[in-house]
């Protein structure tokens, strides 16, 4: 046993030792340990430095809130974790842990000089400080800043383990283990109710469960005996689940509650592989009690962020749960009672232990207890300054005058290895308000308590501010049978003995010899704030806490100031001279503490992240070469490379085959909707702006579809299959919510139309075949159809069979040339597709993608809904008057298209560009100018669609320039980064503006 | 993330539905007649307001419904839910 494990615990198995390394040298531990209980037993206080001045700093606490024991866990692999807490972290065989912020070694830091130029980086240094020359700040400044900013080091490599996201739903949430919790869980499930008990620790019992001093006694036992038993009881209750290494992460309104539950993290290394690490609990309760506990609150002195400064609580628990003490030769520091606790267990113990005690006197039975073992205590002192660099070695204290603002006599300095705190404690309300709960401020011990209104949630125990056992125990069996309806419990004639506190007495910034500005008086331990920096930023006029928050970055470390908040608060009243309880507090945001990426995301990885819509006709993509390109869901064939071609190369093949012989393109993804219904002709009517009443059936039409404003929201062909029956095809990326408009017109402005829709998207896989020998292919796939011009003219559409199977044809065309799309069910799509390019070999057929289909569409100047709009095109800013209904009354969007900014010339328009060099591209989205001696050089469009076309053997573009309608033939300029390439507008068909190949 | 009660359906989670912003704005059946305020009075000029709200909501991953629903945008609390066409309930 090491010199500072001096205490056998049920909590700790001493016969099983296990193995860890700190800073790469190697220690043990036992099975029940923390890291931090681990180190301690092995006199390792030092674990850090801090954030700002580089400060020596060793663990403080024993839970959630550590601002100083954050460690790097497996430092030597690309797995590697920040940031982890060494009292949370349960020890394992294998652990590796190393501390974080210093170089070149925890005990040598070069960063320790921030600490003696303290004076010149106050609050707001960087604010202030890095302002000029301007020019410093890109090459150094910035790098500099960068370089010391974080905290850490984060892996390199995608995280391998397995996260688990699980929904439960209950009758009855109880958040935190402890006495309380336990009560309200025990009365809950003996009462049908099905109940959660969510605890973060790895076993159940708070800080009861090793309160063994006398003074506390319930139904005749000492309170952690009698919680034991309690525990043991509980577990066999049929409908509780106890959860225990799961900790609240959130608190949502509704009784929603996120709840992380470590499954293999306390596991040794060999054990971890193949389970799941950590599993997000997604829990709806009819009723959620909240038992969260306290947190212990340090005191604010000199240097009280020494290593060896403990809190007083934590104190007790590493030496009756852990069995470590935390020092041979203790002093404690106190404003209550709660202390006493720690220093009777440490006399209990052998372990010398003296108290200074910031009241006049207390006459509780703890106090008493304390007394009468001959512990000495200075009553009405303070601590002035404390001493040692790496740990703590003496203290100096002072008596406080009589009204505490101040120190008076000599100072007396004493020495010790171990000073523990306790300023009071801090209701834990962070879950009371994340779910929409308000807060009272309680002056006698100056706390934040729940204020409870009415809802569907309570608090209980210390949480609620009930911090005496005899008020926790009987409270909350009160409060419980009222919250859920409940005339007996078991707790009704518990009998509970403890010591009372009468005196209390709080001062959130101790007094002092010395001037503040030469003190470090340290409220945000992780982030180096100090009472001076608060006080400094209240001098420059910072008023609100928010503001003096963000200032001084009190409270916005990874503790999320759970130590820190309640004395940046109190400082700030008193130095402001208002009440504390009306400065509000900082909002308390989940989660309560950090959660790991991989726990919120879950299995939602890899290919799981979203879905992926494929066609039926993809794998016939994939044996053919076929790059991809993602478009909304769906995977669509980009180009298909034959012989290492690239991009370029391919398309420029694809689009010469296309238009030269027959080119094939996989269609399906675009968005089908079918319309049916006695209006649905008049439905089309009002969502397109085109008119539709008159096209017969059999026949096809182009559409375009505005949103309220006017501006240009969709567009596709819609074919009247029947007299009150229609298929409208959207974009592919703009299919769901074309779905979503139309049902909402539907449902909500027009409930008279008898109108039904139906997504038909994945119903359907289309082949659609153009180029000038399209029509002999499909008279080899349909020998018995007539596709004379007569009988099958361009925007018309006629069922066949082919394979025995039926099928529509369009005749529509997206590429300017005579064009068909094949549609059939898409379980035959795939042997459509082979049909079609085995009729289609002696003619050539080459498939193509998107991008051929880009570039065809282009060089026709056909608009694609997104790339060269971008929600701010009406159609006459697309130069398509033509497709604005004059005649319509109404439609939706059309009175947006003649409000007086919609109708202004200056609008940026549709136009065509060409480049003076042929061989120029220009870039998709650079932009174009008029004048380029003017400055500001005024940007008066942008390119958005850009190809060099190998059937027209020159580069063209399409772009929106303001007033472009009427710049045909302009010269303008498209400024890059090394050049201005020289532009013509021109009109932005750029082949065959008399529609001679569509009839070809 | 608070629980609705669509009226097709019964309660169910917020993630199955869609808001979409404020009720009770009829859109004017004779728009041309309408001067540019007049129509950019119903096109842009939408409440958005801290306390009870007539909001629009759809039951989008469910059986897509449109219905209305008073909320109380401080405190998420859902005053009533009722069906397009219906009279608001006075609450």
């Amino acid at each position: 046993m090491t010199k500072y494990r001096i205490n056998k615990t049920r909590f700790v198995d001493q016969t099983k030792t296990v193995s860890f390394t700190f800073d790469g040298k190697k220690y043990h531990g036992f099975e029940g340990d923390t890291l931090a209980s681990a180190l301690l037993s092995n006199g390792i206080h030092l674990v850090g430095r801090s954030f700002k001045y580089h400060r020596p700093r060793g663990i403080m606490s024993c839970g959630s809130e550590e601002p100083n024991a954050i460690c790097q866990i497996n430092d030597n692999t690309d797995l590697t974790e920040p940031n982890v807490r060494a009292t949370e972290i349960e020890l394992y065989e294998g652990l590796k842990a190393s501390s974080q912020n210093c170089w070149p070694s925890l005990n040598f830091d070069i960063g320790g000089i921030n600490n003696l130029i303290s004076p010149f980086i106050p609050a707001g240094f960087y604010y202030k400080t890095f302002m000029w020359p301007k020019s410093f700040w890109k090459k150094i400044y910035e790098p500099l800043i960068r370089l010391s900013a974080g905290l850490g080091k984060s892996p390199t490599q995608p995280d391998p383990d397995i996260y688990d996201h699980k929904h439960e739903h209950c009758d009855v949430v109880v958040i935190g283990g402890g006495i309380s919790g336990i009560i309200s869980a025990k009365i809950a499930a003996k009462n049908n109710l099905k109940t959660i008990l969510i605890e973060d620790k790895n076993i159940l019992g708070g800080s009861t469960i090793y309160q063994n001093n006398k003074n506390f006694i319930i139904d005749n036992q000492k309170s952690n005996e009698w919680l034991m038993n309690e525990i043991s009881e509980l577990e066999k209750l049929d409908n509780l689940i106890i959860k225990t290494r799961t900790s609240l992460a959130a608190f949502h309104s509704y009784n929603y509650l996120l709840a992380k539950e470590n499954i293999s993290d306390h596991l040794p290394l060999d054990k971890k592989n193949g389970s799941i690490r950590q599993r997000l609990w997604k829990i709806r309760a009819d009723k959620v009690i909240v038992a969260a506990g306290a947190i212990e609150r340090p005191l604010v002195f000199n240097n009280n962020d020494r290593p060896g400064i403990i809190l007083a609580n934590s104190v007790k628990k590493y030496l009756d749960f852990y069995g470590v003490s935390t020092g041979l030769n203790n002093i404690i520091f106190t404003n209550n009672d709660s202390a006493y606790e720690t220093a009777v267990s440490l006399f209990d113990k052998g372990i010398s232990v003296k108290i200074v005690d910031i009241r006049k006197r207390s006459s509780s039975n703890i106090v008493k207890n304390a007394e009468d073992l001959g512990i000495k205590i200075y009553w009405n002192s303070t601590v002035v300054n404390t001493f040692g660099y790496k740990k703590i070695k003496s203290i100096e204290i002072m008596n406080l005058s009589e009204d505490g603002s101040n120190v008076t006599g000599n100072k007396h300095k004493i020495q010790c290895d171990c000073l523990s705190i306790s300023g009071g404690w801090t209701p834990m309300v962070h879950m009371h308000t994340q779910s929409g709960g308000k807060l009272d401020f309680r002056e006698i011990d100056q706390v934040f308590v729940p204020s409870e209104k009415s809802g569907n949630h309570i608090n209980v125990g210390s949480c609620n501010g009930d911090f005496e056992l005899e008020e926790i125990v009987k409270n909350t069996n009160n409060k419980v049978k009222k919250f859920l309806n409940i005339n007996e419990g078991s707790f009704d004639k518990i009998s509970v003995i403890c010591s009372k506190e009468s005196e209390k007495k709080n001062i959130w910034l101790l007094p002092n010899t010395i001037s503040e500005s030469k003190t470090k008086s340290f409220i945000d331990f992780q982030n180096d704030s100090t009472a001076k920096d608060i006080k400094l930023a209240l001098r420059e006029g910072f008023k609100s806490i928010e503001h003096v928050k963000r200032y001084t970055t009190t409270g916005m470390a990874t503790d999320q100031g759970k130590l820190s908040n309640m004395h940046a608060l109190g400082i700030i009243a008193d130095t402001a001279g208002v009440k504390m309880g009306t400065l509000g507090t900082t909002t308390f945001r989940p989660p309560f503490t950090p959660l790991t990426f991989g726990a919120i995301v879950g299995r939602s990885v890899g290919k799981f992240f979203d879905i992926v819509r494929k066609t039926s006709i993809h794998k016939w993509h994939v044996q053919n070469n076929a790059k991809f390109e993602n478009v909304g869901q769906w995977k669509r064939p980009w180009y298909y490379p034959i012989n290492n071609e690239n991009l370029h190369e391919a398309v420029q093949r694809e689009s010469k085959a296309a238009r030269d012989s027959a080119g094939i393109l996989d269609a399906s993804t675009l968005g089908k909707i079918d319309i049916q219904g006695s209006d649905a002709s008049e439905f089309l009517n009002r969502v397109y702006t085109n008119a539709w009443s008159k096209l017969g059936i059999g026949k096809c039409r182009y559409g375009l579809m505005l949103n309220e404003d006017g501006m240009v929201y969709d567009d596709g062909v819609t074919t009247r299959l029947g007299e009150n029956h229609y298929l409208m095809t959207t974009t592919t990326g703009g299919a769901a919510n074309v779905l979503f408009k139309l049902e909402d017109y539907l449902q909500t402005e027009w409930p008279e139309l008898d109108v039904y829709l139906t997504s038909v998207t994945d119903h359907y896989s289309t082949a659609s075949i153009c180029g000038p020998n399209s029509k002999k292919i499909l008279k080899k796939l349909f020998p018995n159809k007539d596709f004379s011009d007569e009988a099958f003219p361009h925007m018309s559409y006629q069922d066949a069979i082919i394979d025995k199977t039926e099928c529509r044809i369009m005749r529509i065309s997206f590429t300017g040339e005579l064009s068909y799309e094949i549609n059939v069910e898409s379980k035959y799509g795939k042997s459509l597709w082979e049909n079609c390019i085995a009729a289609g070999e002696e003619y050539k057929i080459t498939p193509y993608g998107t991008e051929t289909m880009h570039l065809l569409r282009a060089e026709k100047g056909f608009i694609i809904v997104g790339q060269d709009t971008d929600g701010t095109m009406t159609p006459i800013d697309l130069q398509m008057d033509w497709i604005v209904s004059k005649k319509k009354y109404d439609f939706i969007g059309k009175r947006s298209l003649y409000r007086s900014d919609t109708i202004r010339e200056d609008r940026k328009q549709l136009v065509g560009l060409l480049t003076d060099d042929p061989n120029e591209i220009l870039e998709e989205g650079a932009q174009i100018v008029s004048e380029l001696d003017k400055k500001p050089v005024e940007m008066i469009g942008h390119v958005t669609s850009s190809y060099f076309s190998p059937n027209l053997n020159k580069s063209i573009a399409l772009a929106v320039v303001k007033g472009g309608k009427k710049m045909n033939g302009q010269k303008l300029f498209v400024p890059m980064e090394n050049k201005n390439i020289n532009v013509t507008v021109s009109d932005f068909i750029f082949l065959d503006k008399e529609n001679k190949r569509i009839n070809a | 993330m608070f629980v609705i009660n669509c009226p097709y359906c019964g309660e169910r989670d917020q993630s199955e539905f869609s808001c979409g912003g404020e009720a009770h704005i009829v859109r004017p059946k004779q728009p041309t007649e309408l001067s540019d305020d007049e129509w950019a009075e119903y096109l842009f000029m939408k409440k958005n307001i801290k306390g009870v709200q007539f909001e629009r909501w759809n039951h989008a991953h469910g059986c897509r419904k449109w219905f209305n629903m008073i909320r109380d945008t401080s405190n998420d609390k859902i005053h009533a839910v009722y069906k397009m066409g219906e009279k608001p309930p006075v609450i």
